[in-house]
């Protein structure tokens, strides 16, 4: 199924001061990059888009997903995925455990789905295993395959690649990206790092220190 | 739904703590209802400044706030500074909680037992050291400057103020700090004084103005160990109130406000002391001065973690061999012949008592674990609290519990509302509550919130990742905190003596009353069980989170 994400004139502003904004519309597979220094509101925008957005911030302009309104809806009911620098794997939770606690409720044999997407990205017999125990890449794989489960229909990356070394970097972004696009998902990448923009389909925004904005219409790389 | 369970907890505090202290105003200032008085008048002010000994008790009240938390703290801080990144920390850390755990009546009780004259320090030392045959005959105990009173306290205090502290602690990452300092050539205890203490101070703030509070008001230790002509204040007022001529009761109203006064006196001196140090500390702190009695101060840390670690691990041992002694003459430093008839006799009042403190410690930390949960929930939910009501639901640990609970009580009559179980639960619930607060708010400090991101954006409502993965992730600390809790509550003597007037009996109320009789092996009993519930709890709060997750490396050892 495809997807599309729409980001409807988006204005975010603290006490007044216009801090972000964007009007882009990501189509399914692509990637939508926002770029900018700490403190440019990047995070922000991400927050506003899965429905964090902390309520000191005044944010105007509409989001839409497949031409559904989201503006307002709670953050469970949107089915935005996230994924962030670190993996966040719920310490709690066996690695099945944190798969089928995304997965939507109607779908049968969770287990089963788990197990198999498990060992699609070699990690076969991984179910009962505790979070901790991974290294990073493995446990990489696992939010992402958490995510990818949820069944989104579409994604926000927070910087996802940056905490990893950089032997790693280069092959858990193309598994991710490679997965996004297969899914068809439309993406926006928050980041300030240029290493971590895929290669195609990728839009850039650049952000500036205070509410510069980049093109106002995407373009495609 | 959770702000409404916070602002009816703020009520539950708030309430009585201004019913009660409207409760002991007005009769301090000759308005009793009960008796037909309705006219202000200075009577009782006039007759409480006529007791003997007045000043005195005020005077010792005030230091015994004052020095006991100096010493503590300064135990507490300098032990850390000297012992930061060893193993002996590691060590340490581990021993604090179990001694956290027994009361502060028990750990009097046992501390009488060590320091009286025929106590075990002067057994061990007779008759070869001193020559004594027979006990000496000299006043150890119940001391007229209340030196016992503080020995027992600090005793108490210093693993209150440790677990605090290290609580606190990895919120500074003491260890990159001291390796700045140290880089740039302190030596280690100078270090961790001018880098972390100065960081670490305002974090424990509360905790230490909660034991300048209760030190300077405490009932039962003063009982035990404290001054008895004149005895302290609180002490004073306890009985006057207790008196069965009604007209004392005003005096006793009024020797109640001039306690809070004390203990108002006590934190504001506290505050000046805190203002100078820090003016005179700032310019230390900046200076390049890299090592001022780098060893001396290494050392009184740890010598004075053992010195009080030392006395209150041989005072249990004290009461173990109470309770179990039979025949003991003096200057043997073990009983003559052992029994355990003591226990036996005890045993049927002993279970039953402890099922009565079970009933309401129980409830009562469940209720005030619930509560925090709520409060906690409801603050971490408005990221920009503007009626931020939490500051309140500390004020019990700084309010003295006589006024506050003398006021109660002549207001409950007032309304005819009848001593027992329920005020009983409710009094422990809001003594109870702000320690759970306390130890359960710096683990939701730290806990990380992209996890609840993370929750809401694969499907699951506010409700869920509450119950799926807040609670789950902080199993560990809300045990401990239950535990502290549950320490708490059973300690309390004067909630329940007041709020039951004498209806139920706890552990506590038992061994206080029991220490006046004297017969030291029933007492050693009776403060022996008042330490085993606290102590069970600790130890579920260790092994159970060790058990469930013995799986979940990340949360094995969390608490």
């Amino acid at each position: 199924m495809d997807h599309v994400l729409r980001l409807d004139r988006v204005l975010i502003a603290l006490d007044g001061v216009p801090l972000v904004e964007v009007d882009a519309e990501v189509g399914p597979g692509e990637v939508l990059t926002v770029m900018g220094p700490s403190g440019s509101g990047k995070s922000t925008l991400l927050a506003y888009v899965a429905g964090f957005l902390d309520p000191a911030f005044r944010a105007s302009g509409r989001i839409s997903l497949d031409g559904e309104e989201l503006t307002g809806r709670p953050a469970e009911r949107r089915r935005i995925g996230l994924l962030f620098q670190d993996a966040m794997l719920f310490p709690h939770l066996s690695v099945a455990g944190n798969l089928t606690f995304g997965m939507p409720r109607s779908l049968d044999h969770r287990l089963e789905r788990a197990r198999a997407a498990l060992s699609d990205v070699g990690l076969g017999g991984y179910e009962d295993r505790d979070p901790a125990t991974l290294s990073g890449g493995q446990k990489a794989r696992v939010a992402l395959l958490r995510l990818l489960l949820s069944e989104p229909r579409a994604v926000l990356l927070d910087e996802p690649f940056s905490k990893l070394d950089a032997a790693l970097r280069a092959e858990v972004r193309e598994l991710v990206f490679g997965r996004l696009r297969e899914a068809g998902l439309p993406t926006l990448l928050v980041t300030h790092d240029e290493a971590d923009v895929p290669a195609a389909h990728a839009t850039i925004v650049h952000l500036g220190p205070n509410g510069a904005v980049g093109p106002r219409r995407p373009r495609t790389a | 739904m959770l702000q409404l369970a916070t602002i009816a907890t703020a009520a539950i505090v708030a309430g009585p703590i201004a019913a009660g202290l409207l409760g002991v105003a007005m009769p301090a200032f000759g308005i009793i209802p009960a008796l037909g008085s309705s006219s202000l008048s200075l009577d009782a002010w006039q007759r409480l400044l006529e007791q003997p000994g007045l000043l005195r008790s005020a005077l010792i009240a005030l230091a015994s706030g004052l020095v006991t938390t100096a010493i503590s703290l300064g135990i507490v801080f300098l032990f850390l500074a000297s012992s930061a990144g060893t193993r002996l920390l590691t060590w340490v850390r581990r021993l604090v909680a179990p001694l956290l755990a027994v009361p502060h009546a028990a750990a009097a009780v046992g501390m009488a037992f060590l320091i009286a004259p025929s106590g075990l320090i002067a057994r061990a030392l007779s008759p070869w050291a001193t020559g004594w045959l027979r006990p000496p005959d000299i006043l150890i105990v119940h001391d007229p400057w209340g030196l016992a009173m503080m020995a027992g306290l600090v005793v108490k205090e210093v693993p209150f103020l440790l677990l605090m502290s290290l609580t606190m602690l990895p919120a500074l990452e003491p260890a990159r700090r001291i390796a700045i300092a140290r880089s740039l050539g302190y030596r280690p205890v100078t270090a961790w004084l001018k880098v972390v203490a100065p960081g670490l101070y305002p974090l424990v703030r509360l905790p230490v103005y909660a034991v300048v509070a209760y030190a300077s008001s405490t009932v039962d230790v003063a009982l035990i160990l404290g001054p008895t002509n004149p005895p302290t204040l609180a002490v004073s007022v306890l009985r006057w109130f207790s008196d069965p001529d009604l007209s004392m009761r005003s005096m006793a109203s009024a020797g109640a406000l001039a306690q809070l006064t004390v203990t108002m006196v006590a934190l504001a001196l506290w505050r000046v002391g805190e203002a100078l140090l820090a003016r005179g500390g700032a310019a230390w702190m900046a200076s390049s001065d890299r090592g001022i009695a780098e060893r001396p101060m290494a050392v009184v840390g740890p010598a004075g973690i053992a010195l009080a670690g030392g006395a209150l691990a041989s005072a249990l041992v004290g009461l173990v061999i109470a309770s179990l002694s039979w025949t003991w003459r003096f200057p043997n430093l073990l009983p003559d012949t052992l029994s355990s008839a003591t226990w036996s006799r005890a045993g049927p009042v002993l279970l039953e008592t402890l099922a009565t403190t079970a009933m309401i410690a129980g409830p009562a930390t469940a209720l005030a674990l619930a509560a925090a949960l709520a409060i906690l929930e409801s603050a971490a939910a408005s990221s920009r609290p503007r009626h931020d009501l939490t500051p309140l639901f500390y004020l019990p640990l700084l309010v003295p519990q006589v006024p506050f609970l003398f006021g109660l009580v002549v207001g409950a009559e007032a309304v005819r509302f009848r001593p027992g179980y329920l005020p009983v639960l409710l009094g422990h619930f809001v003594f109870v509550l702000p320690y759970v607060l306390l130890s359960l708010s710096e683990a939701y400090r730290r806990f990380d919130d992209r996890w609840l991101m993370l929750g809401r954006t694969l499907g699951a409502s506010a409700g869920r990742t509450f119950w799926a993965i807040r609670l789950p992730i902080l199993l560990g600390p809300c045990l401990a905190a239950a535990a502290v809790g549950l320490a708490v509550s059973v300690g309390q003597y004067l909630p329940t003596l007041l709020l039951g007037a004498g209806r139920l009996e706890t552990v506590t109320t038992m061994a206080v009353a029991l220490t006046s009789g004297g017969d030291r092996r029933v007492v050693g009993a009776w403060a022996l069980a008042q330490a085993l519930l606290p102590v069970l709890g600790f130890a579920l709060a260790v092994l159970l989170p060790r058990a469930v997750w013995r799986n979940r490396r990340a949360l094995r050892n969390t608490s």
